[in-house]
């Protein structure tokens, strides 16, 4: 099954404005996707051998919508376990969704068969957290790099493959020197230039970095994501780049999503949404951000949260924030927030918070009882 | 309590710590000398490997021999140098006047004991409490940490606890004999940055309300600037730069720093450039080239850097510098610092803003080459 663009995607109840506006012809389209794992449980048995009774499903991934378009990167943030990498294998279909659609140039990956999808995958890559789980030991440089160069047949013969590997060593900064080595004989932020040459040997469009810097030391984290911003503008790349670090994040995207709980609860311009964050919990996740400047520091206010993030595993009904919100009101247990534009391509899923009165510092705190009311810690 | 110590809680005389491996010598640390006053925070900075680790677990005589060995240096706590004292003595002051927090809770915790026994033992040792005491104290220390609950929680095993709440049990346990030291090895750096939030504040609080002393180990700029007052810069086993924490972001000294300080992104003051990036790989200590260890990835460097060993520079009262250039540096920020408008631009605006003045992209060195 296929559907002619992004636009007849548009699935009812999902905000329009999230979608290209503007004309522009997004590259990728999601739509209410879902990744739900069921981890079974609930069955006459379990309750008889003293069990919650409750099935538990993990939902990882509950209802996504948003377009990212050509050459931009979109920066994906959130708290482990809030269901980034989820979101990103689900894209590629490395993980299979359990509900919605995710478009590709306007095709609908769901309904790809399995030999359709090869030939996609070509134009769709991924780059992991761990450069060393993710690459073969037993495979030299070589090898590894040159595996999607010969399963999409991008070159004739052994030679001009191999020149194809020297090639993508010198793009991401590797000598063809060390064509014959193991990934082993690297270092961290070597076996990550491995990576990215082997995502980049398929010559994608669209790349999911899942995490790539996250097991970096600071002086290499540097150099990853300059080559990866070099990369982009020389072969027009579109990014989905996840990380936990808001400050890279706010470093290498155009616009940024946070995520809680398996939603997208802000999207907006990476810099409006850390100078200006809208929702009660991105606000505490850029308070939290330490700035390297003392003098800044020394006067900041922050937000602390209370409590860590709840279980995915049944999350809170309502708004998922609303256990840990300095805000929330009776009835963000009730109402799903839906991600709305607050101010012009500003989006945030709060009920306490709308275009007319776009400032929850103005709203009044948590006043309803039974609801955790945690404090603001202001330091001098 | 020994007197002698003028103000100092800890002085660190000239350590060194090696091991052998079959790679060669590693000198780990080589050669660090430090104060810590009373109720201070000192904060110890730098990439993985540069020593920051075996410095600490120096000082309370926690290095592995073999195949580790302190080779010489004093560790001056009130004036008495633990490195000499007899092992039960400093097994004495482990974990009561002087504990540790690590990265992972589990290198602490037990996991296969009730979290208030693990409590309960350490004031028993130290404090001489009867079960009873002990009991009630563990249940104070976790209401202490913030763990909601406490009392119904307490005979609960690690598992049990999320990894936010397990760094709480284990900061309880360290902060149970009210320590006058505490050392805290990347304590947040597995943490989400919420929990990290309340983690830091935790230990901020504990500071004010106990007067203890903290060694603050991280390799991440933004937590040593927000809580440190002497900030100490490792780079392969040597101090590279040691000022008080304003002095050292608003004026470094040394290449290293200054580079380190520009490679990470600053979401106030960035104007969307590209990072400055320090090329090739952290040194293998094993095999240091002669003269200055940073000098094949520093962009000061010139021919003596690699020939010989730089100067440990005083750049004012309490700021030093290694660095053949070290003054040249330290008047190159300044002068930056001043064409910036006098220290950072603060006062008024407090939330983090775009316009707070912007990193001088002309100043980067290198060409977005790839190290290496
Ligand atoms: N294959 C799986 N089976 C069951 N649960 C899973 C699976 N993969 C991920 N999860 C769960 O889904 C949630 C989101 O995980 P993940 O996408 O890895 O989060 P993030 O990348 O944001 O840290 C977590 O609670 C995780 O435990
Ligand atoms: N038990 C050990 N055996 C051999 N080398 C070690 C040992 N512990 C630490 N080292 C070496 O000492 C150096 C400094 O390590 P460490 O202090 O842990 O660094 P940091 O904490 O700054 O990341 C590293 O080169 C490390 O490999
Ligand atoms: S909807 Fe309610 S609980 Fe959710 S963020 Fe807004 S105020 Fe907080
Ligand atoms: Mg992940
Ligand atoms: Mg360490």
């Amino acid at each position: 099954m296929t559907t002619g663009g992004a636009q007849q995607a548009d699935v009812a109840g999902m905000p329009q404005a999230l979608m290209a506006s503007d004309g522009r012809e997004p590259l990728i389209a999601i739509r209410d996707l879902k990744v739900h794992f069921d981890l079974g449980g609930g069955s006459k048995l379990e309750r008889l051998v003293g069990g919650s009774g409750v099935r538990r499903v993990v939902k990882a991934v509950d209802g996504v919508s948003i377009d990212i378009f050509p050459g931009e990167t979109l920066g994906l943030v959130g708290e482990s376990g809030c269901g980034k990498s989820t979101l990103g294998r689900a894209l590629l279909r490395l993980t299979e969704p359990t509900g919605g659609h995710a478009f590709f140039r306007g095709r609908d990956l769901a309904g790809l068969s399995k030999r359709e999808l090869r030939q996609h995958r070509r134009h769709l890559q991924m780059i992991f957290q761990d450069p060393y789980a993710s690459l073969n030991p037993r495979m030299t440089v070589s090898q590894i790099i040159g595996e999607p160069v010969e399963t999409f047949r991008l070159a004739r013969g052994r030679q001009e493959r191999e020149a194809r590997v020297r090639e993508l060593m010198q793009t991401v900064g590797l000598s063809p020197r060390f064509l014959k080595r193991y990934p082993h004989e690297f270092s961290g932020g070597q076996r990550q230039r491995i990576g990215i040459a082997r995502a980049l040997a398929a010559d994608p469009d669209f790349v999911v970095a899942d995490e790539p810097i996250s097991a970096l030391d600071v002086s290499i984290q540097a150099q990853i994501m300059n080559l990866m911003e070099r990369l982009q503008r020389e072969r027009n790349l579109t990014y989905l780049f996840i990380s936990h670090d808001l400050r890279a994040i706010r470093h290498v995207s155009d616009r940024v999503a946070v995520m809680y709980l398996g939603k997208l609860v802000e999207v907006a311009d990476a810099k409006v949404i850390y100078r200006d964050p809208l929702m009660p919990y991105t606000k505490a996740l850029i308070s939290a951000v330490p700035v390297p400047d003392p003098e800044i520091e020394a006067k900041r206010e922050r937000i602390v949260l209370q409590g860590d993030v709840p279980s995915p595993i049944n999350p809170p009904p309502g708004c998922r924030f609303h256990t840990r919100c300095p805000w929330a009101v009776e009835a963000c247990r009730e109402v799903v927030p839906p991600l709305a534009e607050i101010k012009p391509n500003h989006f945030a899923a709060c009920i306490r918070i709308s275009p007319e009165e776009p400032d929850i510092e103005r709203v009044a705190p948590s006043d309803a009882p039974g609801l955790r009311n945690p404090g603001r810690v202001i330091e001098q | 309590m020994m007197s002698g110590d003028n103000g100092n809680l800890l002085s660190v005389r000239d350590l060194r710590t090696y091991f052998e491996t079959e790679d060669g010598t590693v000198k780990a640390v080589d050669g660090i000398s430090f104060d810590l006053k009373r109720g201070e925070t000192l904060g110890i900075v730098g990439e993985s490997g540069s020593g920051k680790s075996v410095t600490n677990l120096s000082v309370i005589r926690l290095i592995p021999s073999p195949p580790g060995r302190i080779v010489s240096g004093e560790v001056l706590f009130h004036g008495q140098d633990i490195l000499s004292l007899p092992a039960e003595e400093v097994r004495r002051i482990r974990g009561k006047r002087i504990s540790m927090i690590f990265q992972d809770p589990m290198t602490s915790l037990n996991p296969f004991m009730r979290i208030s026994r693990q409590l309960m033992e350490i004031t028993q040792l130290h404090l001489g409490h009867t079960r009873e005491q002990a009991y009630e104290h563990a249940v104070r220390m976790l209401e202490t940490v913030g763990i909601p609950e406490a009392r119904a929680r307490v005979d609960s095993y690690p598992h049990e606890f999320s990894g936010g709440m397990r760094q709480r049990v284990m900061i309880a346990m360290a902060l149970s004999c009210e320590p006058e030291l505490l050392i805290a090895d990347e304590p947040t750096t597995a943490l989400d940055v919420t929990i990290q939030a309340q983690i830091l504040e935790l230990i901020r609080k504990l500071k004010e309300e106990t007067g203890t002393s903290v060694i603050l180990i991280t390799h991440d700029l933004g937590v040593v600037a927000g809580m440190t007052d002497d900030i100490i810069v490792m780079y392969a086993g040597k101090i590279f730069e040691q000022a008080p924490t304003r002095e050292l972001f608003a004026a470094p000294g040394n290449p290293y720093t200054k580079a380190l300080l520009k490679s990470v992104p600053d979401p106030v003051h960035e104007e969307g450039t590209d990072l400055y990036q320090i090329p090739g790989l952290p040194p293998d200590v094993a095999h240091l080239p002669p003269g200055c260890p940073f000098a094949p990835r520093c962009y000061h460097a010139e021919e003596v850097c690699r020939r010989e060993f730089p100067p440990f520079v005083q750049l004012n009262a309490e700021h030093f510098s290694l660095c053949h250039f070290a003054g040249e540096v330290y008047a190159e920020s300044r002068a930056e610092r001043d064409a910036r408008g006098g220290a950072t631009p603060s006062g008024a605006n407090v939330e983090p803003s775009e316009n707070l003045g912007a990193v001088d992209p002309s100043e980067n060195p290198t060409q977005g080459g790839a190290g290496r």
